[in-house]
């Protein structure tokens, strides 16, 4: 046993920092470990690196209709690497743009159904009676719900802009968030530490704040970044069902507007290809890194590995 | 008893049974009392009841009638003056592996304490303390350790000092020794003892070892079906038992020895259904064998419910035979 040797001075503040850091520090050795997860880090990052390097990377009229660089519908060229759009525009640097979009939604839609469905599952699992069953019953009704008709009344009553999908993924998909963090919950509760917590006079808010989230935080890292995958494909589909803003370059638009002007069967493959790959990379590089972080936060899947 | 520092005054704590309209009733009708600096032993089998009323004496469970009573005042269930009361009555369980939360260090595990009251003045010197005094030297030592890299003696250890932080007066203990190793049991029982000639901590001990209330415990309290049936000094409970039950209990002890060990007949206790007049009547040995009747109490056994034992530190007992026989006495 090798004993942390702090210098004496050091307060609880301190400490707490050292072991923080170390954990971060045996986190990042396990992670490593996983390629694929490692692969899709670099994928991922890529990704953002682009889409926030969107304005550099390409020229300032890049998404303008009226005053598109190409003409419309060129082959892949030198100045054009995959090709121009229906308007003229060039389809890498809408894909380059669409990054911002996915990405934008992907964060946003996740962030609103995982702190939902944290606060509730948390809520349903700790308290007993009839707050846990008015929760549940409401989680019910909300995972049978279907996204795609919510989005398509959303968008009659809000306008189709972005913030209609980020809202309309958003509210449908936190229910499966809720049911397992009020799965694990129960679990935590279980646990004999927290009647320990209780006797030393500890209420709901410390036995929530102290013990439970810090205990249900790993699955929902996990599926944090499982659903991020979801929230992107989900935006693609409502885009090109048509019912994104229309004025946005995002990946499901591109495949839409190509998809109108018959990119198929014209054998157009540098119009609906790139997007497509676009959305399936994403979702694989979140797919990977959540599935490398559950195995490091989970040691039986990792033995399995 | 008035210079009690913990009582219980006809405790009753029921369940719903999960199916059906039974009720358990875990806890039928204590009396019992803690005294400063004493230990107490509550003893009894699985299902008796005996964790329910140390969970209802905590305050964690809210019993159907009686009061709980701290230095004579009965304890209000608002949840300020339950806080207040956590600070004097502390809890340790049986399984210190299960009752400390994995992903805190023995700092924040021992310090929860002191968080929670909000009480965070000399924060890290008072952790240091109560390590020490639960013998974890030195403590500095230990403050970054996880639960997963300490044993299971010094686990309990941690424990211990994570309820003496906040300076209670008494000590709770469920089964504190029952999943640790033998050696370590001793050292455990030890440490419980010097706190009490030290801090002059009172500790109600529960436990199914009769052969661990004779080491530690002042007082024994035999607990069976959800009543205290037999009560008084260790000396006296373990040398004389008078309750069939007891006698049972400690029939089967490998210390006892002398004597054919008595095994129960009959079903297991169960609190949905408490047998009408003696409790212990179905399996009593006494009554089996015939020497109730010949006593001519076996039909008291049978229909009348002995009363309950008041709390104080007189030997009492809760069996028509052994009254029966002191009145003969007498």
């Amino acid at each position: 046993m090798s004993a942390p040797t702090e210098p004496k001075a050091a307060g609880p503040r301190a400490l707490t920092w050292a072991r923080r850091r170390r954990a971060v520090g045996d986190f990042w050795r396990l992670y490593r470990q996983n390629r694929a997860g490692v692969f899709g880090l670099v994928i991922l990052l890529l990704f953002v690196a682009t889409a926030l390097a969107a304005p550099i990377l390409t020229p300032d009229n890049a998404l303008s209709l009226t005053n598109a660089p190409g003409t419309p519908l060129e082959g892949p060229t030198g100045a054009y690497p995959l090709g121009t759009d229906s308007s003229g525009r060039s389809v890498l640097d809408l894909v380059i743009w669409g990054s911002r979009v996915s990405l934008t939604v992907g964060f946003w839609a996740t962030f609103i159904s995982i702190a939902f469905g944290t606060l509730l599952g948390v809520a349903a699992g700790h308290f007993h009676g009839w707050i846990s069953t008015v929760i549940m019953r409401i989680t019910d009704w909300f995972l049978v719900m279907p996204s795609l008709v919510l989005g398509v009344a959303l968008a009659a009553v809000l306008g189709r802009s972005l913030t209609t999908i980020i809202i309309a993924i958003g509210v449908t998909a936190w229910p499966t968030t809720a049911r397992l963090v009020r799965a694990q919950t129960l679990a935590v509760e279980a646990r004999p530490y927290i009647e320990r917590a209780r006797a030393l006079g500890g209420g709901h808010w410390h036995v929530m704040s102290r013990h439970v989230v810090p205990n249900v935080m790993p699955i929902v890292l996990a599926q944090t970044t499982l659903m991020v995958g979801t929230a992107i494909l989900t935006e693609s589909t409502f885009a090109f069902l048509g019912l994104g803003d229309p004025t946005t370059a995002s990946w499901g638009a591109t495949i839409q507007a190509a998809r109108d002007v018959g990119a198929v069967s014209a054998r157009m493959w540098w119009y609906i290809l790139p997007p497509g790959f676009a959305i399936v990379l994403v979702v694989l590089a979140f797919t990977l890194c959540g599935r490398a972080i559950e195995g490091v936060l989970n040691p039986k899947l990792r033995e399995r590995s | 008893m008035n210079n009690a520092i913990l009582s219980a005054s006809d405790l009753r704590v029921e369940f719903q049974a999960r199916r059906g309209p039974d009720r358990a009733r875990a806890v039928d009708g204590v009396n019992i009392d803690i005294g400063e600096g004493e230990i107490v032993a509550l003893v009894g089998e699985s299902g008796c009841g005996k964790t329910t009323l140390a969970r209802t004496l905590l305050g964690l469970e809210r019993p159907t009638a009686g009061t709980i009573s701290h230095h004579g005042v009965p304890l209000s269930y608002t949840s300020r003056a339950l806080k207040a009361y956590r600070r004097l009555v502390q809890l340790v369980l049986q399984d210190p592996s299960g009752s400390l939360n994995p992903r805190h260090t023995v700092y924040e595990a021992v310090a929860e304490g002191l968080r929670v009251h909000g009480d965070v003045v000399d924060e890290r010197d008072r952790v240091a303390q109560a390590l020490a005094r639960a013998g974890l030297r030195p403590p500095e030592r230990f403050f970054l350790r996880y639960p997963h890299e300490l044993s299971g003696g010094q686990r309990q250890r941690v424990v211990i000092a994570g309820a003496l932080v906040l300076n209670p007066k008494v000590i709770i203990a469920d089964e504190p020794v029952a999943s640790l190793d033998a050696s370590v049991r001793g050292e455990i029982l030890a440490l419980l003892l010097r706190l009490r000639d030290e801090l002059g901590l009172a500790a109600l001990v529960v436990t199914h070892d009769l052969g661990l209330a004779w080491n530690i415990a002042d007082r024994v309290a035999v607990m069976y079906l959800g009543r205290i049936v037999e009560t008084g000094p260790v000396e006296k409970i373990l040398t004389a038992p008078e309750h069939p039950y007891t006698q049972a209990l400690l029939s089967v002890l490998p210390e006892a020895g002398a004597g054919e060990p008595i095994v129960l007949q009959g079903e297991p206790p169960d609190p949905t259904r408490i047998p009408p007049g003696c409790r212990f009547h179905v399996r009593c040995q006494v009554l089996a064998s015939g020497a109730a009747e010949s006593a001519g109490v076996d039909d008291h056994c049978r229909r009348v419910d002995p009363a309950i034992l008041s709390g104080g530190t007189d030997i009492q007992v809760a069996c028509h035979y052994a009254h029966a026989l002191n009145d003969h006495v007498h």
